[in-house]
């Protein structure tokens, strides 16, 4: 199909449901690559919204609304504190009843700006979804604990966040893979999730499923999200779909289904969606998570043809364990500062272990074959020339050269003792970034 | 002809120093007594593993001599503690169906299943330290201590498996042997700290034992009886004083003794502003430092170790389990203010452990740095129970060490 046809289809589908209104926030450079993923797959570009500090917008996204940061920040790290800017969000709000904010929160703009943006739309009365990625482990520990406060931040005030941590991305990264690869793989990701969760929204069959149930699963200040998507079409599709979400390594070998306390499952197939294929598959799902509540949702997408497209989101509420992880690393991650984020508690949760639990948890499934081996290759070849290209000085500004000359003292001559890629034999003060006066 | 009041020696081979126990069992009473240490400054270690034989002998030499003098007995065989960053554990459940006509679940059976349950994928050169029996499950009912004669179809039994390098662990043991002592048994250094400090109504509710040696971290997790996890960091009280060291630009030794003189684990307001004043050897003013600095870098430092452990128990979903609360051992222990951070970070009331569970020796029972060495003797004891209760039966090692992991 090519990407006209799959914008009629949308277009088709919005059409059928016109009381889903969505808008989507895409925010910083990775924002901006998943949003151009998205409307290759065929969203209409009209229903995004594009923040960032700088003017440059891949071509694809003219028709979407700009809201573009001053390129040197105002005020304090923000620059977002504006009240034009906020004005002009406020603005893009209008006439919608569901935003979705998409993000990486690796990048300083995009962990500022997305809870605060979602706490306006909440605000305003909307309905939020968050889509963000957590940096790779080798981004340096003082980024992701500033990401996992961000995202703590988001949880607060959205009402379901889907968060993929990169480093989970290891599995599916081959060896010799590019940077702006690497970084492709997790945008693709993330556009499949968003398609999911859209299609769950705004596909409406016989079997619904209800946006307060919805939210119950990937809803949540301490929930875990696990999403995978499975898109298979010939003979025998409704085994061949759960065998893929199940042999996904992200997916942890069904690992995530077992632990979650809830589960969305979304079918989506054309016409020929047969309901012994629904059943079939929350029954091979059911075997994986036998005691929890398994919510099910199936409908017809025309678009979809002879496919059948999974959707699953798996939820895991993790309670006190997380916020005894409230810890102390507050001393060196500097809160950002909110004007409408009130709950300046949210950001005390600085949570270098919540991040670990989300990587352990949120995990996704690969693209579907026909993204991978046509589409993608297309995909790659076009983008290669533009997002990741931005990106790669981003990561190259990571300044862990200063402290490999750092001297290891007694232990320069011992065995490194690595955990999660730092060197612990450094002294911690150091990896930190805090300063001695 | 013999004593009949079994000897055991506990022997830690640690970063700091080299520490020897000796325990009188008495297997009348079933009671443990602490009857003489022996400890020595360790210079062939660090990270927990030994670097420099040579040194490491005389130093063991020394400690067991010394321990010899204190307990009058002589030391033939030791319990030897081990550690090391190559040390990993995992959970692993191992299943054995029941095919017997009349569907009763006998000894035999269990044994089949927990030796399923010990094949785990090694790495290779890795051998098993420990093998630790935890739950049952029948039919996939779980809880179950001991299943022999109930009735199933499905006996499941969870393991806790702790294994490392086999030729690391053997320096331990070459240089031991080396001094004509026999090693009886090998024994991670952490479970032995948790056996010293623990009591049962402990180990039941859920406890954390974090051992903080000088080379390394190493912890476990007992819960509902059983032990959940354990784990090593090869990060410890040396690392410490190397920080202060890097930071405030002072020799090594001198770190170290600003860190016992005055660190803390917490930055208190009142230190802020304060300075040390370092002086020569001829009594002369040195250097001031700020003692703010030199907390900063101690409780950066332990509050990332305490992390890294809060977060391996919280990747294995066992952070909720700590209801009778953290108990900390080792020379780290000692650092003020350190069960406040602990505290803090593991939602958990945190205290010094005492190993108050034995008689003998008040002041080495009390002491934090000696509870592994004591550890190391209550589990030979247990060994020595085991073979009490069943003189006349030739178990064999593999039926002693089943009936060593029974419940401890």
């Amino acid at each position: 199909m090519n990407t006209q046809d799959k914008h009629n289809a949308v277009q088709h589908q919005t059409g059928r449901s016109a009381r889903v209104q969505v808008r989507i926030f895409a925010i910083g450079r990775a924002g901006v690559a998943i949003a151009g993923e998205l409307i290759n797959q065929g969203f209409d570009p009209s229903n995004f919204v594009v923040i960032c500090r700088d003017g440059a917008l891949p071509t694809g996204l003219d028709a979407a609304q700009k809201v573009v940061l001053p390129a040197q920040p105002i005020q304090g790290a923000l620059g977002w504190d504006s009240a034009e800017a906020r004005d002009r969000i406020k603005a893009q709000l209008e006439g919608v009843n569901f935003v979705f904010v998409v993000a990486a929160l690796g990048g300083v703009s995009s962990r500022e700006i997305a809870p605060a943006v979602a706490r306006l739309a909440k605000d305003a009365g909307h309905i939020v979804f968050g889509f963000v990625t957590l940096p790779f482990d080798c981004e340096g520990s003082l980024r992701q604990s500033k990401a996992c406060a961000a995202l703590q931040l988001l949880k607060n005030c959205a009402d379901g966040v889907l968060c993929l941590p990169n480093q989970r991305l290891w599995k599916l990264i081959p060896e010799n893979t590019p940077l702006h690869g690497a970084f492709k793989i997790s945008d693709v990701l993330v556009a499949e999730a968003i398609h999911g969760l859209w299609r769950m929204l705004t596909c409406k069959g016989l079997i619904d499923v209800h946006l307060t149930e919805l939210c119950m699963v990937i809803g949540g200040p301490h929930n875990q999200t696990a999403f995978g998507v499975a898109d298979v079409s010939g003979q025998n599709r409704a085994r061949k779909a759960v065998e893929k979400l199940l042999a996904n390594p992200t997916l942890d070998s069904g690992q995530a289904l077992r632990q979650a306390e809830a589960v969305v499952v979304g079918v989506f197939g054309g016409p020929d969606l047969a309901m012994a294929e629904v059943n079939s598959v929350v029954e091979q799902l059911t075997r994986h998570c036998p005691n929890i509540p398994v919510i099910t949702g199936a409908a017809v997408d025309e678009s979809l043809g002879s496919r059948l497209v999974l959707t699953v989101f798996a939820g895991r509420n993790l309670g006190r364990a997380e916020v005894a992880m409230t810890t102390q690393t507050t001393g060196s991650v500097s809160a950002p500062n909110f004007a409408d984020a009130s709950d300046a508690t949210g950001l005390e949760l600085d949570l270098i272990q919540s991040d670990q639990g989300q990587r352990r948890q949120a995990r996704i499934i690969p693209p579907p074959p026909e993204l991978t081996q046509d589409k993608m290759r297309e995909l790659l070849s076009r983008q290669s020339q533009k997002g990741p290209a931005t990106k790669i000085p981003v990561k190259l500004r990571q300044g862990q050269l200063k402290l490999e000359i750092v001297s290891k003292g007694r232990f320069d001559k011992s065995e490194p003792t690595i955990y999660k890629g730092e060197d612990l034999d450094l002294p911690t003060y150091m990896r930190r970034g805090v300063r001695l006066n | 002809m013999f004593d009949q009041t079994p000897i055991i020696v506990g022997l830690e081979i640690g970063t700091s120093k080299v520490c020897a126990a000796v325990g009188e069992f008495d297997p009348e009473s079933s009671s443990l007594k602490i009857i003489g240490l022996g400890q020595a400054c360790s210079r062939g270690v660090r990270k927990g593993e030994i670097v420099d034989p040579e040194l490491a002998e005389e130093d063991i030499r020394a400690a067991i001599a010394q321990a010899e003098q204190m307990a009058d007995v002589e030391v033939r065989t030791v319990v030897l503690g081990v550690t090391g960053g190559h040390l990993r554990a995992q959970n692993n459940r191992g299943v054995h169906p029941i095919v017997s006509a009349d569907r009763e679940i006998t000894e035999e059976d269990v044994q089949d299943a927990i030796k399923n349950a010990k094949v785990v994928n090694l790495p290779p050169q890795d051998v098993i330290v420990h093998a630790i029996r935890q739950h049952f499950f029948v039919d996939g009912q779980g809880g179950i201590s001991n299943p022999v004669g109930m009735l199933g179809a499905r006996l499941e039994v969870e393991m806790h498996v702790m294994h490392g390098n086999q030729n690391r662990l053997q320096n331990a043991i070459r240089v031991v042997k080396g001094l004509q002592l026999d090693v009886e048994d090998i024994v991670f250094n952490g479970l032995a700290s948790a056996l010293a400090l623990l009591t049962n109504e402990a180990k039941e509710l859920g406890a954390l034992v974090i051992d903080l040696g000088a080379g390394t971290t190493d912890f476990t997790l007992y819960a509902q009886g059983v032990v959940r996890h354990t784990g090593v960091i090869a990060v410890g009280g040396d690392h410490l004083s190397n920080d202060i060291a890097i930071g405030l630009r002072v020799p090594l030794s001198r770190a170290e003794q600003m860190k016992i003189e005055y660190g803390s684990a917490l930055v208190e307001d009142e230190c802020r502003g304060k300075t040390i004043t370092i002086k020569n050897s001829d009594g002369t003013p040195l250097r001031t430092i700020s003692l703010e600095n030199l907390r900063t870098i101690m409780a950066l430092r332990v509050e990332e170790i305490f992390q890294i452990v809060a977060q391996q128990l919280h990747e294995a979903g066992l952070l909720d389990y700590l209801r009778a609360g953290v108990f900390l051992c080792g020379g780290g222990a000692r650092i003020p203010n350190i069960t406040k951070v602990a505290e803090r970070i593991f939602q958990a009331p945190a205290q010094l452990g005492r190993a108050n569970a034995m008689s003998g020796l008040i002041s080495a029972l009390d002491q934090p740095e000696f509870a592994t060495a004591i550890g190391l003797v209550k589990f030979g004891s247990f060994k020595h129970k085991a073979n009490t209760h069943k003189p006349l039966l030739p178990t064999g090692l593999k039926g002693t060490i089943s009936q060593l992991f029974r419940r401890f």
